[in-house]
C-alpha cells in the first residue's frame, strides 16, 4: 500500500498493529482485480424480466387489467425494467472497469 | 434493527396469492441469479480481508445501496407499513429524523476514524480505543443478536410465505437458509453485497406498482388523505400532530422523546454502530467512497418512506377494520393484501421475489456481519490466535455454515415460543445504545479511560432494560405505549452509560495518548492519510455537500406533513 512504511512510525508501545496486518493483507487482495462488473448481472436481470412483464402486459385479458384499477401495470412496469436494464448495461459500455480482469491465476 | 417491528404472529389465511406458473418463473429466475453471484464471487475470494470486507475495494455506489438493503429487509418493510396503518403518518419519523442525521453523522464525522484506523469490525474499534473488556463484550453480544435476528428474518418469512403461496413453514426456512448458506460461504462479504444490491432494484420494481395502484384506488393522495382525516381525525396524517408534551396520541410519545429518543439515541446508536451496516461502509475502495456509503445510502432512505407508507395508509382506507377481529386482517398483512386485491400475474411474480428478497437479504446481512465478529474478533483474538490466514478464511466458511444452522434453531424455536423472541429482541434492541455512548464519548474526549469503555457499556444495557423490563412493564413509571418506553429506555440507557463512563474515567489512568492516534477527534492516525483517488474532487462526490444536501431534503420534506 502507499503509505505502508509510515507503518514504521507506528509507536512501538501499541499493543495491536491492526492497521499494519490489514494493509498486509490488502496488498494481497484478490476482490479488487478479479471480481465480476455488478453492472452487467443487474442489467442483464432486468432486461430479461423487462421482456417477460412487458410481454406479458401486451398479452394480458380485460381481466388482468380490471384488477389493476384499469392499468395495464405490467406493460408500465416492464417498461421501466427494461430502461433501468438497459441503463445499467449503456453505463457499462460507455464506462467500463478500469482494472482489467486476470486470468484464473491457481 | 431499531424499527418497531417483531415478526408477525400470524397472518391470515386467505391471503393465499392466485400465483401461476409465470409468477414461479420469475422466482427461479431470481434464486439462480442469487446461486449465480456465490459462484462468480468465489474466485475473488483470496485473503481473510476478501471473505470478511471484500478486500476494501469496492465502489461507493455499490456499497451504499448495499447500505440501504441491508436494512431494508421484510421485517422493516412490512412493519413500516403496518406502523402506517396503525399510527398514520408518524412513520416519517423513522426516516427522516430517525435515520437521515444518523446517517450523515456516521459518514461526515464517524467514518474517517472508523475507516482511517482500518479496522474490520466495530468491536476491533473499541480494542484499539478501550480494552479487551470492552471489546469482548460487545463482540460477544453482537455476534448473539446478529443470530437471532437472522432467525427471526427466516421465521417471519416462514410466515410470510406460508401464507401467501401455501408452503410449509419448515420448507420456507430451510429453502431461505440454504440459499444463504450457499452464496455467503461462496463468495464472503462480496456476494452478500451484491445480491443486496440487486435486491434493492427487485424491491423497489415490487413496490412502486403497489404504491401507484393502491393510490388510484382510493382516489389519489388527496382521496386518501380525505377518507383518512374523516376516519381517524388530521393528526392521523401529519407527522407532529399531537405530539405536545401532555398531550394523549396513539404512538404514546411527544415531540421531546420522538426527538431525543428516536432521532438522536435509537438511530443514531443503530445507524452507527450496527456493524451490519457499518461492514458495507469498511468494504469500500478508499476513504471518500466509505465516507459516501451512507450519504449515497441517505438520498433513497428519504424517499422509500412513501413506498411503504402509501400502501400502509391505504390498507387502512380500504379495510377500516384491519388490526381488530372484525376483519381478520392484522396491521403487518397490509402489503400483503394490496398485492393479493391488485397486482396481476406477473407483476405479482415480481413483488413475491422482491418479498423473499428482502427476508433473505435481511439474514444475509446479519449473517456477514456475523462470521466476521466472530472470526476475527472472538476467534482470531482470544481462542486460535497466529494461524496463517488461509485458515482463517476456512474458518470463516465454516463458521458461516455454523451461523446459519444455528439461525434455523432459531426459527424453528421462534415459531414454538414466539413471545420469548419478541422479548429478546427488545432487549438486544438497547444493546446499540450504550454502543453508541461509548463511541461517541471514546472518540471525542481522549481522558476516556481504558476501563470506562466495558463499564459504560455495561450501565447503559442494564439501565436501558431495567428501565424497560421493570420500571415500564411492572407499571412502576406511566408511559402509554410500548414505542414510547422504547424512547424513553433508550435515553435512560444514554445517560447512565455516559454517567459511568466519565466516573470511572476520572477514577482510572487514560489510554497512552500516542496510541490514541486516529482514533480520537483531533488526531491524525499516521499512514491513514490517503491521497485522493482521480476524479474523487467532483464536486457531486463531495462529502459535505450530499451528507447536507439530504439534512436539508429530509427537513424540506416534514414541511407539508406539518401543516
Amino acid at each position: 500500500m502507499s503509505e505502508s512504511e509510515n507503518s514504521a512510525h507506528r509507536p512501538a508501545g501499541a499493543e495491536y498493529d491492526v492497521q499494519r496486518e490489514v494493509e498486509e493483507l490488502q496488498s494481497k487482495s484478490a476482490t479488487a482485480a478479479r471480481i465480476f462488473d455488478l453492472r452487467r448481472i443487474i442489467g442483464g436481470l432486468f432486461v430479461v424480466y423487462g421482456v417477460i412483464i412487458t410481454i406479458t402486459g401486451i398479452t394480458d385479458s380485460q381481466k388482468a387489467i380490471d384488477k389493476a384499477q384499469g392499468v395495464n401495470i405490467n406493460l408500465w412496469t416492464g417498461i421501466g425494467m427494461l430502461i433501468l436494464g438497459a441503463f445499467f448495461l449503456v453505463w457499462l459500455k460507455l464506462r467500463p472497469t478500469t482494472t482489467a480482469e486476470e486470468p484464473e491465476s491457481e | 434493527m431499531h424499527t418497531p417491528t417483531h415478526a408477525p404472529a400470524y397472518l391470515a389465511a386467505e391471503l393465499r396469492l392466485p400465483t401461476n406458473g409465470l409468477d414461479y418463473a420469475i422466482l427461479a429466475i431470481y434464486f439462480a441469479v442469487v446461486l449465480g453471484i456465490g459462484f462468480a464471487a468465489r474466485r475473488s475470494v483470496k485473503t481473510s480481508l476478501d471473505f470478511f470486507l471484500s478486500g476494501r475495494s469496492l465502489p461507493a455506489w455499490i456499497t451504499g445501496l448495499a447500505f440501504i438493503s441491508a436494512n431494508l429487509a421484510a421485517t422493516e418493510i412490512l412493519g413500516m407499513a403496518a406502523n402506517s396503518a396503525q399510527y398514520g403518518a408518524y412513520t416519517v419519523h423513522w426516516y427522516w429524523i430517525g435515520a437521515i442525521p444518523a446517517m450523515v453523522f456516521l459518514g461526515l464525522v464517524m467514518m474517517p476514524f472508523y475507516y482511517g484506523s482500518k479496522v474490520r469490525s466495530v468491536p476491533e474499534f473499541l480494542l484499539l480505543r478501550f480494552d479487551k473488556g470492552a471489546h469482548l463484550l460487545s463482540s460477544i453480544l453482537f455476534a448473539f443478536a446478529a443470530i437471532l435476528i437472522a432467525g427471526v428474518n427466516l421465521y417471519a418469512l416462514a410466515i410470510v410465505v406460508e401464507a401467501l403461496l401455501g408452503w410449509p413453514q419448515w420448507v420456507a426456512i430451510v429453502v431461505a437458509g440454504f440459499f444463504v448458506l450457499a452464496y455467503i460461504t461462496l463468495g464472503g462479504l462480496s456476494s452478500a453485497i451484491y445480491n443486496e444490491v440487486l435486491q434493492f432494484f427487485v424491491i423497489l420494481a415490487a413496490l412502486i406498482p403497489i404504491v401507484v395502484l393502491s393510490l388510484k384506488k382510493v382516489g389519489g393522495w388527496d382521496g386518501l388523505t380525505d377518507k383518512l382525516t374523516a376516519a381517524h381525525g388530521h393528526d392521523f396524517t401529519t407527522a407532529w400532530g399531537g405530539t405536545g408534551i401532555g398531550h394523549a396520541n396513539p404512538l404514546g410519545a411527544n415531540w421531546l422523546t420522538i426527538v431525543l429518543g428516536l432521532g438522536f439515541v435509537l438511530s443514531f446508536g443503530y445507524w452507527t454502530t450496527n456493524f451490519a451496516e457499518v461492514q458495507r461502509a469498511l468494504s469500500a475502495k478508499n476513504l471518500s467512497a466509505a465516507q459516501r456509503t451512507p450519504l449515497i445510502a441517505a438520498f433513497p432512505k428519504i424517499f422509500i418512506v412513501f413506498l411503504v407508507m402509501i400502501p400502509g395508509l391505504a390498507a387502512a382506507v380500504l379495510v377500516p377494520e384491519i388490526g381488530t377481529s372484525a376483519s381478520g386482517l392484522q396491521y403487518n398483512d397490509a402489503i400483503p393484501y394490496l398485492m393479493q386485491e391488485l397486482l396481476p400475474n406477473g407483476v405479482l411474480g415480481i413483488a413475491v421475489t422482491g418479498l423473499l428478497a428482502a427476508f433473505m437479504a435481511g439474514m444475509a446481512a446479519n449473517v456477514s456481519s456475523f462470521n466476521t465478529v466472530f472470526t476475527t474478533d472472538i476467534w482470531a483474538r482470544y481462542v486460535v490466535k497466529d494461524r496463517e490466514d488461509g485458515y482463517y478464511v476456512r474458518f470463516g466458511r465454516l463458521i458461516t455454515a455454523i451461523g446459519v444452522l444455528a439461525s434455523i434453531g432459531t426459527a424453528f424455536l421462534a415459531s414454538s415460543f414466539s413471545n420469548i423472541m419478541s422479548y429478546l429482541q427488545t432487549l438486544f434492541s438497547f444493546f446499540n445504545v450504550p454502543m453508541f455512548v461509548v463511541f461517541i464519548i471514546g472518540m471525542f474526549w481522549k481522558r476516556a479511560s481504558m476501563r470506562s469503555g466495558f463499564w459504560g457499556l455495561l450501565a447503559g444495557t442494564v439501565a436501558a432494560m431495567v428501565n424497560y423490563f421493570v420500571l415500564y412493564k411492572n407499571g412502576i413509571v406511566d408511559i402509554p405505549s410500548d414505542q414510547g418506553a422504547n424512547f424513553v429506555s433508550a435515553i435512560a440507557g444514554f445517560v447512565a452509560g455516559a454517567v459511568v463512563m466519565v466516573a470511572v474515567s476520572l477514577f482510572t489512568k487514560p489510554k497512552p495518548e500516542q496510541e490514541l492516534q486516529g482514533l480520537v477527534y483531533g488526531t491524525r492516525s499516521p499512514g491513514a492519510a490517503e491521497p485522493p483517488a482521480p476524479g474523487d474532487e467532483a464536486w457531486y462526490r463531495r462529502p459535505a455537500l450530499l451528507g447536507w444536501g439530504a439534512v436539508v431534503l429530509a427537513a424540506v420534506c416534514y414541511i407539508p406533513f406539518s401543516i
